[in-house]
Formats: C-alpha cells, sequence, structure tokens
C-alpha cells in the first residue's frame, strides 16, 4: 500500500495493482488511477515545470482543466505523446511518462534561472528588446527564445495507431454525465427516442464520484448511480465515457472525440486509437458543469498546492490522500467540506483560512468538531518550499488593511476561489453570455442552436439542484420533441451546497511588483503581468490575453479566465462585461490530429478513380501520374525504355499504324431536355443549333470574365440530347458551374443534367490503320467519309457491345473515340488490342498524348491557357459564334483589356539550337537588359521527341500573332536561347491525315 | 512615447515596471480631420504611420468598430513571402518584404520578423510546371525563390516525407529563403504605439455606420457610432466589411466573403525549422515562437461572414498536414478558428482611388493581406496623401475590373494565396 492511500476509499480496485514508470522510476497504481493520482498516493507532488519561469509545479486539479502536470506518455514504438495531462491519462501496466521542460531533471532544472531574472521577463517583454542589433534575431534570440519555449518534444516516428470516425444521429444528446446530465437521461430514457449520454470521464458521475456520501432519495449516491446506470443501458440509452465533445457546429452538429486504447494494457488487434464521431442531434443538452477557480497570491503554484475540490476528489474518488497536514484558503464554503473530508480521512488540518469575515455557522461548528483551527478574515500572503509548498504566511485583514503575518507549517494548501460554470460549447454556438453580480461569473442567456443547459453549467451549485435541474431543462427539450415526461423532483440529503465570493488577487501587505501571484500557471502569467499589460493601454480583455498569454496555454483559459477577467477589469475600473470575455474555440480539450484525420491517411488519404482499364495498364508496366484525384498511365516502357524513347516509339507507332489510349477519365456530362440546344448555346461560345443530330463539333466554355475555363468535344445524338465532354480536371467544376447556371440564371430551361464519366469507358484510337482495325468490329455505321465523315458520333455496336462511338481527332490522325458501357471496358481495349495486333497496335499514355496534340497545336486547358486567356488570345475565335445574342463570358470579352492589342497570344516555338525549352520559362525580346527585365510571356509546353525531329513548344507571346518568324529570347540561369516564333501547328498542317 | 529597448527594460524592472506608459491612450474623437481610416487593423493603422511618418500629415483617426488588431490581422497564419508570378504582385509584395526586413527597428516594436524561409511544394505534373514558371518569373524580376528537388526539400525541411507511396508524392518545391513569419499581433500594435506616437487618435469600438458627401459628389466625413466626424479625406481599410462601408458612399465593390480557418496544435520544443505550404493538399504550416504548429486551410466553398467554421475542412486540411507530416499524427489540436477574407475576382488586392473625390480603398486581399501588410499601408498612405498611386500600387485599381485588366495570380498559378 503506498503511503498515502487511504484504505476502504475510492473507486479504485485495490485487487489490481499495476507498475509504470515516471522518469524511469516505477511506481505502483491500482486500476482506475490516474498517473496524478497514482504519484500523489506516493507522495509525489512535482510532476512538471512552468513553460517561461521553469517553476516546479504539481497537479493543482483533478481533471482535464490541468495546466501544470503535464508528461510525455510512451507504449513502445512509435507510441509517445508530448503534453498529456496526468490527472487525464489513467495507467495502465506498463505505462511510461517522463516530466517535460527541464534541464538535466525535473529536481533540479537549470532553466529555473529564469524565475531568479523574473523581473525581465514581465509581460510582453520580448516586444520591447532583442531589436538590436538587428542581425542578431535570426541568428542569435529567436533559436534561443525557441529552444526556450515550447513545453514537451513531438513525436518523431510514424503512428502505428489507427483511427475511425462515424456520424450518429440523435434525437437528444446529453454532454456531461454528471447528476444534471444523468437525471436528463432518466427523464428522456422513457420516451422512446434514441438518447446518447457522453462524458470525457472513464467513468460517468461527474460530482458524485466525489460525493459519496450524498443520499439521493434515501439511496446512497454511488448505489444510485450504479442503479442509473443499470437503468439507462436497460432503456437503450446510449453511454459513452472516455468521449469529448470538443465542438458545437451549425444546425446542432458536435464534433465528438472517443478515447478506446489510451488505458488499456493490451492493445486490442484492429481496434482504432480514437474515433471522430459527428453527432447531428434533434436537441442537446449541456450539462457540463463546473470549474473551480484558483485563488490569486504569491506562491499559490508550488507543488502540493491545489483546488480543494480536487484535493477531495483525489480521496474520494481514487482513495488518495494529498497531505498529512494540508491547510486551506478559500473565499467559498466548498473547500471547507474538502478539509472535513481529508479530517475524517486521518489527515490533521492545519488550518482553514476564509477571506471572509462571516461564514456559515454549521461550518464553523463542523471544523470545530474536528479541532480544526479557523482564521476567518484572512489571507495568505506566502509560501514556501522548494519542490513542495512547506508553510503558509497568514495575515488578519480589516477594514482593507493587511496585518502582520504568521507562518503556519503545511504539505498541501488547498485553495478555492469559487467555481466557473463551463460554457465552452455554449460559446462555440455564438451563445449569448450575461454577466451574473451574485454569482461573479458569465451564465448562458441565447443561443440559435437547439440545445438547452443545465446544471452547474447555469450556476446552480450542489446535487440535488443539479439532478432538479437536469430533468427540468430535458423536459423542455423532450417537448420541442414532441415528447412529454413527468420531471422527476429528487430529494438529496447530505447535499454539500454553498455560496462564495469571487476576488481579483487576495489582499497583501507584499509588494505588489513583487508578487508571484499565479493566474495562468502554465505560461506564468501573473497579476502583476495582467496589471502591466492595462498599464500600458490595452483596454480590451483580446489584448490583455495576446499581450500577457494569460488564457492561451493548453488548459485554453479554464484555469485563468475569469480571475484574469476579474483583475483586468479591477485594474480597469470597469464592471466585467464591458472588459468583455475571450472566445472559446474548439476543441475543448486538445484532440489528437489522428482524430481528425480518421481514416484519411496514406492510400485513403483521398480516393484514387481508376479508370476499368487500369489493371490492364498496371499489368503491362505503365508508369502512372496523378491527374486530379485520377491515377493515368503516363506511358508504357518496354525493356529499359526511359520515358523519352518509350514515348519516341509509342508516338512512330501512332502515326504509322495504330495508337489505343484509354480515355475514359475524360469528363462526360449528359445535357438532355427539349432546351438543351439553347442551354448549350448560352453555356458555350460555340453555336449548337445548326449542328445537326449525329455530328459533333469543339466546345469552348469560358468563365463570366471572358477567359479559356473548358472545352471538350461535344456530340448531339438527338435534336434534344448532347454527349458532352469535359477535360479530366475539370469534370466536377464544369458540371457545378451548369448547374449554377442552370438553378439559379435559367430556371426556365428544361434541361436535364447528369454526369456520366465514370458510366462509360472510353477508348481513343488513332493512327492510318484504324479504319482496318474496326471496320470489321462495328455494326451499325459504315466508316467510311460519306456515312461517318470526321466530328461524326452514332450509338451502334463494337465487338458486339453497345456503343457510342465519335470520330474525332486529338492526334491529327485518322480518330475513333469508343465510349461503352463502364465494365465493358476493358473486355474491349482487350478485343481491339488482339485485333490489333496484325495492325501494329501500340498502347500510349497521357505523354504520348501530350506530343502528338502539341504536334498539332491543339491546347491543353490549363497548361497552354491559364485563366487569363481568351479564345481569340489562343487563337481560337472560330470557336465563338458571332450571332448568337448571349453566351457564358460574351461581355468578359467585350471589355476593353480583352479586345486590346498585344496580348499575350498562343504561338508555336522553334528553338535555333534545337535545344528543349523548359515549361515555364520566361520569354523577353531584349535579352541584354538588366533585372528587372521585362517579360513577355512564357513557355507552356515543351516536348523533346516526336514526329518532326526536333524539340517543339508552345508559348504564349505578347502579339504573337503579328510577330511569326521573329526572334524570341528565354533566359535561363546559366544562358540565354533563343526561339523563332512559328505557327502552333507543327505537323500536317492541311489536315490530310484525318481523311480515310 | 517611451523608447523600448533592452535597457529600459531593466530600468523599468528595477523600479517594478511601475513606469511604463499606455501604448496607445484612449481618446474621443475630434470634430475634423485630415484623414480618417476605417479600420484599425495593420493595414489601417501602417496606413496612419506612414502618413504622419513619410507625409507629415498627423491629423489622422483610425476607427474601428472593435479592438484595433482584432479582425483578420490577429487571426492569419503570419505567413509571409514575394515569390507571385505577375510583375505587378511581384513588386507590391516584394516591396512589402523589404518593409518587413527592418519593420522592427522602424517602429521600434519587435514584430519578430523571422526569416525561415517559405516552401512551397510541387505533388503532381501541374505543380511543377506553375512552380517553375514562378521561379523564373522570380529570378527575372529579381525576387528570391527557387527551385529545389525533392530531396533538397527535405533537407530543408526534415519533418517532411518525401516516400514515393504517398497519395500525392512531392516532386519538388520552390523556396523562398527571404520569406517568413512575423508576429501578427505585434504589427497592429507597433503600428498604433507609433501613430499615436506622432498624434494619430486611435478610436476602437466606435462603428463607422456611414460615409457622408458633399452634394457635389465629394467626401464630407463619417457618420459613427459616437456621432458625425469630418474629415477631408476617407480611407477605408475594413477587410470583410469593406464592402459594407463603401456601399453607403455608393460604391460598390467586386468582393466575395469567405470564411477561413486556422488552428495550432499545443507547444512543442523546436520541430519545424521553416514554412511549407501545399496547395495540391491545400495546407500551410509553420512553427511560431512559442512552439505551437500555426496550421492553414483553404477557404470554406461557400461565402458567409459567420466566424465559426466547419468541421469537414479542418479534418482535411489536419488529414493533408499528417499526410505530408506523419510524425504529426499524435501531436494534438490545442484550438481552431475562423475569419473572414474579402476577395475579388482575380484574387488580387485593391488598394485605389474611387469614383468618389476623397475616398480611397484597400481591399480584397483575401487570403494573403498579412504578408502585405507594410507595403499595402505604405502605398495606400501615399495615395491618400498624394491623391495619387505610388507607382507601385498604380496597377491594383477598382477600374480593372471594368476593363479587364486583371492580375490574376489564382488563375495563373492555382495557387492560394
Amino acid at each position: 500500500m503506498s503511503r498515502f492511500r487511504v484504505r476502504g476509499k475510492g473507486r479504485v480496485d485495490a485487487a489490481k495493482p499495476m507498475i509504470f514508470t515516471f522518469d524511469g522510476t516505477p511506481y505502483t497504481a491500482l486500476k482506475g488511477d490516474t498517473v496524478a493520482s497514482a504519484l500523489l498516493a506516493h507522495g509525489v507532488h512535482l510532476m512538471g515545470r512552468s513553460f517561461k519561469y521553469h517553476r516546479p509545479r504539481g497537479a493543482i486539479a483533478a481533471g482535464s482543466e490541468e495546466p501544470n502536470a503535464l508528461i510525455g506518455t510512451r507504449r513502445g514504438d512509435g507510441r509517445f505523446e508530448p503534453n498529456t495531462r496526468a490527472t487525464v491519462q489513467e495507467v495502465w501496466g506498463g505505462l511510461q511518462t517522463t516530466s517535460q521542460n527541464k534541464f538535466p531533471s525535473l529536481r533540479f532544472d537549470v532553466g529555473a534561472v529564469n524565475d531568479a531574472a523574473y523581473m525581465l521577463f514581465s509581460a510582453g517583454f520580448y516586444y520591447k528588446t532583442f531589436m538590436w542589433p538587428k542581425s542578431f534575431w535570426d541568428r542569435v534570440y529567436e533559436p534561443f527564445i525557441r529552444a526556450a519555449a515550447g513545453l514537451g518534444v513531438a513525436p518523431t516516428e510514424e503512428d502505428p495507431d489507427s483511427y475511425a470516425s462515424r456520424y450518429l444521429h440523435c434525437d437528444l444528446l446529453i454532454v456531461g454525465a454528471g447528476p444534471a446530465g444523468i437525471a436528463a437521461a432518466l427523464a428522456a430514457s422513457a420516451t422512446g427516442r434514441s438518447v446518447v449520454l457522453v462524458d470525457e470521464n472513464a467513468e460517468i458521475g461527474g460530482t458524485l464520484l466525489s460525493e459519496p456520501d450524498a443520499q439521493i432519495d434515501g439511496t446512497p449516491a454511488w448505489d444510485w448511480l450504479a442503479q442509473s446506470r443499470a437503468d439507462l443501458l436497460a432503456a437503450g440509452v446510449k453511454i459513452m465515457p472516455r468521449t469529448t465533445a470538443i465542438g458545437y457546429y451549425h444546425q446542432n452538429m458536435i464534433g465528438m472525440v472517443q478515447k478506446l486504447t489510451d488505458h488499456l494494457t493490451e492493445l486490442p488487434a484492429d481496434t482504432p486509437r480514437e474515433r471522430l464521431w459527428r453527432v447531428r442531434a434533434k436537441q442537446v443538452v449541456l450539462a457540463q458543469g463546473a470549474l473551480e477557480k484558483p485563488l490569486v497570491f504569491h506562491g499559490n503554484d508550488r507543488p502540493g498546492v491545489m483546488l480543494a475540490g480536487a484535493a477531495q476528489t483525489y480521496l474520494n474518488r481514487y482513495g488518495v490522500k494529498v497531505g498529512d497536514s494540508p491547510a486551506v484558503v478559500t473565499s467559498h464554503d466548498s473547500a471547507w467540506f474538502a478539509a472535513f473530508d481529508l479530517a475524517d480521512a486521518g489527515a490533521r488540518v492545519q488550518v482553514i483560512i476564509d477571506t471572509r469575515a462571516q461564514v456559515r455557522a454549521d461550518l464553523q461548528e463542523a471544523a470545530r468538531a474536528r479541532s480544526i483551527p479557523v482564521r476567518l478574515g484572512h489571507t495568505v500572503t506566502a509560501t514556501a518550499g522548494r519542490l513542495r509548498v512547506k508553510n503558509l504566511r497568514v495575515n488578519a485583514v480589516s477594514g482593507g488593511h493587511v496585518g502582520a503575518g504568521t507562518w503556519i507549517n503545511c504539505d498541501a494548501l488547498l485553495m478555492s476561489g469559487g467555481w466557473t460554470p463551463s460554457l465552452h460549447l455554449f460559446s462555440h454556438t455564438k451563445g449569448r453570455l450575461a454577466w451574473d453580480d451574485a454569482l461573479t461569473t458569465f451564465l448562458p442567456e441565447h443561443t440559435p442552436e437547439a440545445c438547452v443547459i443545465a446544471g452547474a453549467a447555469r450556476g446552480l451549485w450542489g446535487v440535488q439542484a443539479a439532478l432538479n435541474d437536469g430533468a427540468a431543462r430535458a423536459r423542455e427539450a423532450l417537448d420541442a420533441l414532441g415528447a412529454t415526461v413527468q420531471a422527476a423532483v429528487y430529494a438529496v440529503a447530505k447535499d454539500r451546497t454553498g455560496t462564495g465570493v469571487s476576488l481579483h488577487e487576495l489582499p497583501t501587505d507584499r509588494s505588489a511588483s513583487k508578487a508571484k501571484a499565479f493566474v495562468d500557471f502554465q505560461n506564468d502569467v501573473t497579476a502583476k503581468d495582467l496589471r502591466l499589460a492595462v498599464r500600458e493601454g490595452m483596454r480590451s480583455i483580446e489584448h490583455v490575453k495576446r499581450y500577457t498569454t494569460n488564457g492561451m496555454a493548453t488548459d485554453q483559459g479554464k484555469m485563468s479566465n475569469i480571475n484574469g477577467l476579474n483583475i483586468a477589469a479591477d485594474a480597469l475600473g470597469k464592471p466585467q462585461p464591458q472588459v468583455g470575455l475571450t472566445t472559446f474555440r474548439p476543441p475543448y480539450t486538445p484532440t489528437s490530429f489522428g482524430a481528425f484525420c480518421g481514416y484519411h491517411r496514406g492510400d485513403h488519404f483521398e480516393v484514387l478513380r481508376r479508370t476499368q482499364i487500369d489493371p490492364w495498364a498496371e499489368e503491362n508496366g505503365a508508369v502512372f501520374e496523378p491527374v486530379g484525384q485520377w491515377r493515368r498511365a503516363r506511358y508504357f516502357p518496354q525493356g529499359n525504355e526511359d520515358m523519352d524513347a518509350a514515348v519516341r516509339r509509342e508516338c512512330a507507332a501512332t502515326r504509322a499504324g495504330i495508337g489505343m489510349f484509354d480515355a475514359s477519365t475524360l469528363g462526360k456530362i449528359e445535357v438532355v431536355g427539349p432546351d438543351a440546344v439553347e442551354f448549350m448555346n448560352r453555356m458555350y461560345t460555340n453555336p449548337w443549333t445548326k449542328l445537326a443530330p449525329g455530328r459533333c463539333r469543339y466546345g469552348l466554355l469560358l468563365g463570366d470574365d471572358g477567359f479559356i475555363r473548358d472545352d471538350g468535344v461535344i456530340g448531339r445524338l438527338d435534336a434534344d440530347r448532347f454527349h458532352v465532354t469535359t477535360t479530366t480536371g475539370g469534370a466536377a467544376r464544369v458540371m457545378n458551374m451548369m448547374e449554377d447556371y442552370l438553378q439559379t440564371e435559367w430556371p426556365d430551361l428544361e434541361v436535364w443534367l447528369t454526369s456520366t464519366t465514370e458510366q462509360w469507358s472510353t477508348i481513343a484510337l488513332n493512327g492510318p490503320n484504324v479504319v482496318k482495325l474496326l471496320a470489321p468490329l462495328v455494326e451499325g455505321v459504315a466508316l467510311n467519309e460519306a456515312d461517318f465523315p470526321h466530328m461524326s458520333c452514332v450509338e451502334c455496336t463494337v465487338a458486339g457491345m453497345p456503343a457510342r462511338l465519335f470520330r474525332v481527332s486529338f492526334t491529327g490522325e485518322v480518330g475513333f473515340e469508343i465510349n461503352v458501357a463502364a465494365p465493358l471496358g476493358r473486355q474491349l481495349w482487350e478485343t481491339l488490342w488482339a485485333a490489333g495486333q496484325p495492325h501494329g497496335i501500340t498502347a500510349y499514355g497521357t505523354e504520348t498524348m501530350h506530343v502528338l496534340r502539341a504536334e498539332k497545336g491543339y491546347i491543353i486547358v490549363g497548361q497552354d491557357t491559364d485563366g487569363t486567356v481568351t479564345p481569340y488570345d489562343a487563337g481560337m475565335g472560330w470557336a465563338v459564334a458571332k450571332s448568337k445574342p448571349d453566351f457564358v463570358g460574351m461581355r468578359g470579352l467585350a471589355r476593353p483589356d480583352l479586345k486590346a492589342a498585344n496580348r499575350r497570344h498562343l504561338v508555336g516555338l522553334l528553338t535555333e539550337d534545337h535545344s528543349l525549352l523548359e515549361e515555364g520559362a520566361q520569354i523577353v525580346f531584349d535579352p541584354d537588359q538588366p533585372i528587372p527585365m521585362t517579360m513577355r510571356g512564357h513557355v507552356t509546353s515543351a516536348y523533346a521527341t516526336g514526329t518532326t525531329g526536333r524539340p517543339i513548344a508552345l508559348g504564349l507571346v505578347e502579339g504573337g500573332h503579328e510577330k511569326l518568324g521573329e526572334t524570341v529570347y528565354i533566359p535561363m540561369p546559366d544562358r540565354t536561347i533563343a526561339a523563332k516564333i512559328t505557327s502552333s501547328v507543327f505537323f500536317d498542317p492541311d489536315n490530310t491525315r484525318l481523311k480515310i | 512615447m517611451t523608447h523600448f529597448s533592452a535597457l529600459s527594460l531593466v530600468k523599468n524592472a528595477l523600479s517594478g515596471h511601475k513606469n511604463w506608459t499606455e501604448q496607445w491612450p484612449e481618446v474621443e474623437p475630434k470634430a475634423e480631420y485630415d484623414v480618417i481610416i476605417v479600420g484599425a487593423g495593420g493595414h489601417g493603422l501602417g496606413a496612419a504611420h506612414y502618413l504622419a511618418k513619410e507625409h507629415g500629415i498627423t491629423n489622422i483617426a483610425v476607427i474601428d468598430k472593435g479592438w484595433l488588431g482584432g479582425g483578420n490581422t490577429g487571426r492569419n497564419t503570419t505567413i509571409i513571402r514575394s515569390n507571385y508570378l505577375y510583375d505587378e504582385s511581384a513588386r507590391l509584395y516584394d516591396h512589402a518584404v523589404d518593409l518587413w526586413q527592418d519593420l522592427s527597428q522602424d517602429l521600434n516594436y519587435n514584430v519578430m520578423y523571422s526569416n525561415r524561409g517559405v516552401l512551397m511544394l510541387a505533388h503532381n505534373v501541374h505543380d511543377v510546371q506553375s512552380f517553375k514558371r514562378h521561379v523564373h518569373a522570380n529570378r527575372l524580376n529579381g525576387v528570391d525563390n527557387r527551385w529545389l528537388t525533392k530531396e533538397e526539400c527535405k533537407d530543408y525541411c526534415p519533418p517532411l516525407s518525401i516516400s514515393p507511396d504517398a497519395r500525392y508524392p512531392v516532386l519538388g518545391g520552390a523556396l523562398q529563403k527571404r520569406a517568413g513569419t512575423a508576429r501578427h499581433d505585434a504589427v497592429a500594435w507597433g503600428y498604433a504605439r507609433s501613430a499615436a506616437a506622432r498624434g494619430v487618435d486611435i478610436i476602437q469600438n466606435c462603428a463607422v455606420t456611414a460615409i457622408r458627401r458633399h452634394p457635389d459628389g465629394s467626401v464630407a466625413g463619417v457618420e459613427t457610432a459616437k456621432g458625425f466626424i469630418k474629415a477631408k479625406k476617407v480611407a477605408v481599410s475594413a477587410a470583410g466589411h469593406t464592402s459594407v462601408v463603401m456601399q453607403t458612399a455608393d460604391v460598390r465593390l467586386p468582393l466575395e466573403s469567405y470564411p477561413l480557418q486556422a488552428l495550432v496544435s499545443e507547444p512543442v520544443k523546436p520541430v519545424f525549422p521553416c514554412v511549407v505550404m501545399s496547395n495540391a493538399v491545400h495546407a500551410y504550416i509553420s512553427q511560431s515562437d512559442k512552439g505551437e504548429l500555426v496550421i492553414g486551410s483553404g477557404t470554406d466553398q461557400y461565402t458567409s461572414y459567420s466566424q465559426r467554421g466547419g468541421l469537414p475542412l479542418i479534418e482535411h486540411t489536419v488529414a493533408a498536414i499528417c499526410e505530408i507530416f506523419p510524425m504529426f499524427n499524435r501531436m494534438r489540436m490545442l484550438r481552431k478558428w475562423g475569419g473572414i477574407v474579402d476577395v475579388t475576382p482575380d484574387r488580387s488586392a485593391i488598394i485605389s482611388k474611387t469614383p468618389v473625390e476623397g475616398l480611397y480603398v484597400n481591399c480584397g486581399w483575401g487570403t494573403g493581406g498579412f504578408k502585405a501588410t507594410p507595403g499595402a499601408a505604405h502605398t495606400f498612405a501615399w495615395t491618400i496623401a498624394k491623391n495619387a498611386p505610388h507607382p507601385i500600387n498604380a496597377p491594383f485599381t477598382l477600374e480593372r475590373f471594368r476593363t479587364g485588366r486583371l492580375i490574376d495570380e489564382a488563375a495563373a498559378a492555382a495557387v492560394a494565396h
């Protein structure tokens, strides 16, 4: 039995001891312990060092609000995390923990020299210095500041754990399973509605876990708790312990993170470490309780100084006495009960110091009965003890005057400055708060979301009040759902409720400028820092917070916000609401990145789209490239070919025989309806009215600014039906744009849009031998110039498969695109592959596609255009209808700058020395000018190999269409390349090869 | 104004820090000013500083409906860079980066400008083409930016994963070494302190409700929560709310407002040496002096004035960060928040005169306003003082949306600012 464990107390399981280590030293713990409760059971209070002054610190709280006791936690390789709160981390057998922010050891830390120089490190000191000499900031000051800052060290290994996420819909979500939350769940459980009850702790119960002597309707609290839990489970209520509601989002969506394995000695196979829940609840009950406030006095941060409520929890829930001879200082009744519990458990309570001159008689009587000395109307002005508090200085206060101090020995100091309702999630909803003068705190007033607040979260203290309010508020929420219930009324005996006053700093006889009275413990923000900030003109609590870092520690102000506000308000001489409260933001407590990532890691980071033909490409050695979410075969190397060699071979084979290309990723949209042709006329620049069914046309889509957004071949299958193709990357964008116009601008048009990209497998066949291959396989149309000329489309069968056949070309060769139902894609591909062998069929990838199209001057939207290119710039004025009343981008095109001379035009570029240009390289007219140079364009596409026997390039050049034959220059880091402006068509300018 | 230095810090420490004075006083508005600036963010306060310091105009009020520096100045991820594609942008942002180098000394306020370098990762062929285009254009414009192989990227930023098996493997990156980060609050406070010391009135918590005009159409002053205030010139620099204010003077602006979210991790010891941006997966990351990983995401998809961001975008952003830096998976998010950014059709800012005589506007910075702060403030002050644009901001007119003379960085690069 460890020294401070109290036999018969607590909910820990004495029959299940475990060993864990802290800084290498093994300690025993019991099942149910947190790291903090287990260390305290051994009398270890020193658990960490503070951020700035490296002051020794112990646990001040017993829950997730802990700012001091932060440790590193490790479970073998890869499983390490810094800044874990020792007050939350459950012990499991073999857990390794380490202290942080110290060197060389926790007991002796050289960083504590900062503490001695604390006068220099006042609020905002770094804004006032480190400016001279200037060069020292990057090289000396900043590295020094950075090395001193931070708490634990980041993990260095890849995380072996997995994370999960789920959606959940329910009628009623109850956040917080203390008495208010449980009573709310009990009220709702009889209605048959779906109810979810969540709590961040390992077990439900909240305050009840620390109040075993209370009697609810005659039943001891813990028996009542067990029965209630059983009743709720029997009624189908989903109870989720170890689950933190981290954020409250629009329309009653609550994000929650459930911890699944961090408390287990043995990791179960295939279990995620954490699960993110996205809950959509019809009604929400927020019953998050209240947080106890520290008192602000010199030396309120030494190990052994902690919240009175925390000491009560360590005793009653964990069976741990935080000291043999504790003292108590308080401004609230609740700390008296902690003193009584400790005294009853065998501690010699040294003194109860209450800042109030008057305190309830029954409390004084109870103290007297336990022989505890009481000092009313007193203050604490100092504590002493390097690594553990050993005594405190107490002074009488009368009429604002602080009398002489006397020292009292103690081995722990329990403090309470009253309680603050926990309104974090309420604040996430942008809920309005109202200041309550009597309670000296903000209370919830109004929220736009469907939620109610119950219990201590709205300033109701005591178990009975919480139970009854939980039931009553749940009834309100259920009413809104149309479910009627009788709210139960609970009677609680031995309910230890109380009142108190809220202070700024405790009165002191010391110089205020020397007092180290901490408000934000982790960030070492003292009361005098807050007052300095106000003195320097920081009048808003937002400025005070940012200037001092008060409330910016990992507890996000849970310990410090209200004390900070009280002090700032006092310094400003203004009431608290006029100074304001900083905004609470998600997450409620620090939350693993992994939980947000969920399944979206590695291969699942984003979906990888593959075509039906992709497996064939993989089997045939293709090298792939990502294009949007798709992967596409880039080239098919044979033997030891590199990309250049493979592309050269694929190009030649296509121009000489047949090239086959998987074009399935092209976006496809079916545009159907009586107004389909009118819709097409308005969306695309081209005229569509006269396009006959069975014909297709190259379509150009602009943004409303007049610049090219997308392109593709569009077939008219019937009077009221178009088969629209888009670029691979633009498919979703074009679909959204079409829907946007159809729904918001032209709701009168009878048109239906269907994305069919994944309904079709598309195979492009190009080359002089294509007809020889295809003609025997096609039924329904004769493949000749008369029956099926270039730019035709037809529904037919190919190799017995129903198909949409297009005669189009993106290579300059005779070309067909065959669309078949997607699942038939590979079958068709292999049929064509086999049938094409005698004709020299070759599979090619996107790189060859790029080269072949560039030789013909066909653009790739997004590569040869960039969102600043008009159809005229691209040399495609022919695609813009001259007599249409309107189309998207027509007005944009009419703006003066879009019609100006000397715009950048798309042209061909041939280097004089036959070198390959780099895509993205800049073009100038005068190569001899100094930097900054006047740039006149850039290289958009450049290819080394192909049909023409020399590297070719496309580029956008100022006034390029009027400069054919002129020389421009491309200055590279090592040399300047000269290139001649040419037509963008490098191969077969008369399109003779398109003829069968 | 107390001069800040190590010496003054020691002296004041010895006297218990009781003798520090207000960095800017609380003042009531006067009846009339030469210039009223609407919006006390970095841009507005900076304009006041440069008007006073470089143009001798000190009868200025900077008016804000909230606390100074409380809008996007205090909400952004503090990334500073100038490797923009177009000449106009490169000059404006590089002007800002020039001013950043000495800003602490200029203001006598340590804004902690940190030359940590900004590395932009390329994950596909299109990224490579686009970033190389930037590198080439920057080189010829004299703007620092260079191409790194993926191995060089890893050397520069060791936590980076360059595994070829990643969903979007890193192919390389563009590094601007001169770029970095600064302490955002200090920028607002430093400008405010310097402007106030030169006689500028900073009026907080006083909403400007309308701009009033003379019968001849020119600016007369502003209506505020504290009554009418006369002004010879009015300059609006109110980010997401600029269009609302300008509407009262019958000036319509081509702005749309979107929520933009950011987050920080718990603080850890130094682990991340630079700034990394990845546009392909939409995430930005650096480590603050305090030790927090500072992470930004792209804008939400829908326009909104709500400063509550949604959960899905944050899930994606964190997943993107952990995809590139798998070792951060067990780090914890400490806090996330949202701001409202004002976006123009070409994703470039407007620093311009307006059709209303005596009315000036600086807006449309989208997600990239912080980095431009000194440059924007400096040229805006010039424009106000001389009633004519500085050569650097001359292209950033309101008129360009009528003429089509756009500066389309987003279209040109598919790069978020």
